[in-house]
């Protein structure tokens, strides 16, 4: 049975947002008995609310709250209200995210001592290693019911997964599979097998794919330690006297506005709301925003390397039938400087339907070139290259000066140049997916470029010296003791692997901090 | 492998009736009616001039040109710029004074409108050249959802939709990809 809490209790962690961070962030604490609130800003859409329609699906649940862009990237060109693909609903992004779940490689958490100084790069090492991480990923593949982890089969291979797999094997490739995903290829808690749907994007009308909407909050909810207050947009963290967060004001469905009151507040709004609902905290005592005294709040903005390649075959694939994201080839992504750039990059398989396809595989483009490779749609095999972008202090979430919101605040503007080493690394990665490709025959190749950020991270991020970042190894923040971040803003670095994993990772292992420290009084 | 059969199936439901060949055989009768090739279809013009209508039907094959689309499905999307004119006396503007400036090019190119310069690579050269202006941009952001999110042309691209309701494609060919082997 669901808690209702009093407006007035400052018993209760309040956390921001119900995503990956926010929503396995909540179940954890209620099943420790710590009384919690989270704040939505999005509805509540369950499963029987989801459609198989690309675009009906993005109207549904995107965040679609005014954003402006600038910088160099093409995105601010292509959807330049647009700056990221996210969801504003209860579980959040995880309602939307493809399912992959990788954990971070070794040298991924020291980037610093692994790539040295790179110029123009605010590389920092994690202050924590991956040694220290192992038991929170391993909890957290047990959560998600990851494949090829706890004995779970991987899923069978689509059609999309197939063509690739081919072409990994004639370029020699040794580590191409179906993928760690957190879709059950086998029912397991409580939840069905993938039925090979597609439209993962949309929401998965299956509920193979973990998503804390249905596999964590429910059971948070059970444990009458937690409340989801959906449509509650939080506008700003108050504090007292002595600089502790009190609790925060939010708008609620009608923009009536309500304080509630916390214990300890968790900041999990994903890596654009989450720095501007800081920023937009500011007081005397904090005028630079809240938690900023580095001045590192929206700073280090990173999106992930990203690009895809379509490939366009003599004979039929049909992409669309099976899972979004049905396999990968890690090889790429090794830190090899000799491939002229440092870091990494992941190739998974991607499909879009013909919708989306219209949209993202050359934005803008038209006339009978674009034609004739929409024509193609049924014989083309797709791919999504993801891989480590470097932290750049200048990209950053800035409140916008002028334009302000439904509830009057300044609209985050997001700004992005890409950096050398993304520029090389993007190269590299078309070149290697285009081989893939032509490697079993394509006529025909397309590298398409970035979409709207689905990997927003860095924006507050960890460190151990509170001059160079937002947020401890726990995700405190080091100016405010009571205030945590609890989503993938608070990402050192960016890693070549899909997010999510550790995300939940983190937040499994910053809920057990939490309810310690509560439970032991320094919190 | 299972695949398609990519002929366009009549709704009952379709607003407009079986498309013909060329819009170049358009016409627009006195009532204002726009009449397809064969008088295969019709459709009457709420807000824009008839003239205007189809001259944006060309314009929008121009653009995204499927030889394989009857006029029809452009039309259903220049429908769409009809309504949204309808609705907004600045979008009856946008779309109006677009075609004007897209006639007067195409007049002082060729000495015709823009729908009777005779090939496409003529036609294309002059919506280049105005590609960046926000009739263009607006005609050619709307068409991506006009022309590609109408179910009725997706299984002319071989494209089946929602699959949920038929129990996804576990059993319908997910893996039946079968020449491989072959290349």
């Amino acid at each position: 049975m669901a808690a209702n809490f009093d407006l007035n209790d400052d018993s209760v962690v309040v956390i921001v947002g119900s995503g990956a961070g926010g929503g396995t962030l909540g179940n954890e604490l209620a099943q420790a008995g710590v009384k919690t609130v989270i704040l939505e800003a999005g509805g509540r859409h369950e499963i029987e609310d989801f459609s198989n329609d690309e675009w009906g699906m993005f109207s549904q649940i995107s965040w679609l709250d005014p954003r402006t862009t600038s910088g160099s990237w093409r995105v601010a060109t292509d959807f330049s209200g647009l700056p990221a693909w996210i969801v504003k609903a209860v579980g959040g992004s995880t309602v939307h995210w493809a399912g992959a779940s990788l954990r971070f490689q070794e040298h991924e958490f020291r980037v610093r001592t692994e790539y040295g100084d790179v110029p123009g790069a605010n590389l920092l090492d994690w202050p924590i290693t991956l040694s220290e991480m192992e038991p929170w990923y391993a909890r957290a593949e047990d959560k998600m019911g990851v494949t090829r982890t706890n004995n779970i089969p991987g899923l069978p291979g689509c059609n999309n997964f197939l063509v690739m797999e081919a072409g990994a094997k004639a370029l020699g490739y040794q580590e191409c599979h179906t993928g760690r995903m957190a879709i059950n290829s086998e029912p397991r808690d409580g939840r069905g097998a993938c039925q090979q749907i597609g439209f993962c994007f949309q929401g998965c009308q299956s509920g193979a794919k973990w998503s804390t909407l249905y596999a964590e909050i429910p059971k948070g909810e059970e444990t009458g330690n937690l409340e989801v207050r959906p449509n509650a947009q939080v506008l700003r963290i108050e504090h007292d006297a002595s600089g502790k967060a009190t609790g925060v004001v939010y708008a609620d469905a009608d923009g009536n506005q309500h304080m509630q009151s916390a214990r300890v507040v968790c900041v999990a709004g994903n890596s654009i709301e989450s720095p501007r609902l800081l920023l937009n905290s500011a007081s005397s005592m904090f005028p630079d925003g809240l938690a900023n005294s580095s001045g590192q709040v929206g700073r280090n903005y990173m999106r992930h390397m990203t690009g895809s390649v379509y490939g366009v075959f003599d004979r039929p694939v049909n992409m669309y039938r099976g899972t979004t994201m049905a396999g990968i080839i890690t090889d790429e992504s090794k830190n090899d400087p000799s491939r002229g750039f440092v870091g990494g990059y992941e190739m998974e398989t991607l499909s879009l339907g013909l919708p989306f396809m219209a949209a993202f595989l050359d934005p803008g483009s038209w006339g009978r070139e674009f034609a004739s490779a929409m024509e193609m749609y049924d014989h083309m095999a797709g791919m999504w290259l993801v891989g480590e972008d470097m932290p750049q202090e200048s990209n950053a979430i800035t409140l916008h000066p002028s334009m302000t919101d439904q509830h009057g605040l300044p609209i985050p503007n997001v700004h992005f140049d890409d950096h050398p080493n993304d520029v090389a690394m993007r190269n590299h990665a078309f070149t290697q997916g285009s081989a893939v490709y032509d490697a079993v025959g394509a006529t025909r190749t397309f590298p398409t470029p970035p979409y709207p950020s689905t990997h927003n991270l860095g924006t507050n991020r960890m460190s151990e010296k509170a001059r160079d970042g937002v947020v401890n190894k726990w995700g405190q923040t080091h100016d405010v003791a009571n205030l945590f971040v609890s989503d993938g803003s608070q990402f050192t670095t960016g890693a070549s692997e899909n997010p999510t994993l550790t995300i939940v990772a983190l937040a499994v292992r910053q809920a057990d901090h939490i309810a310690s420290e509560m439970a032991a009084g320094n919190l | 492998m299972r695949t398609l059969d990519k002929r366009v199936k009549l709704s009952r439901r379709s607003v407009l009736g079986a498309g013909g060949a060329s819009l170049m055989a358009l016409s627009v009768l006195p009532t204002g009616m726009i009449v397809g090739p064969d008088s295969a279809w019709a459709v009457t013009a709420e807000a824009l001039k008839p003239e205007s209508f189809a001259t944006l039907v060309q314009m929008s094959r121009d653009i995204y040109p499927h030889d394989r689309l009857a006029d029809k499905f452009y039309a259903a999307a220049v429908q769409s710029f009809d309504a949204a004119a309808a609705a907004s006396e600045d979008d009856k503007t946008l779309f109006e004074n677009g075609v004007i400036g897209l006639d007067a090019a195409a007049m002082g190119a060729h000495g015709v409108p823009y729908a009777q310069v005779g090939w496409e690579i003529d036609r294309v050269a002059l919506l280049r050249g105005m590609e960046k202006s926000g009739f263009f941009q607006r005609v050619r952001g709307s068409l991506v959802t006009g022309i590609y999110n109408n179910q009725e042309v997706w299984p002319l691209f071989g494209y089946e939709g929602e699959s949920a309701s038929k129990g996804g494609y576990i059993d319908r060919g997910f893996n039946d990809i079968d020449w491989l082997d072959q290349v």
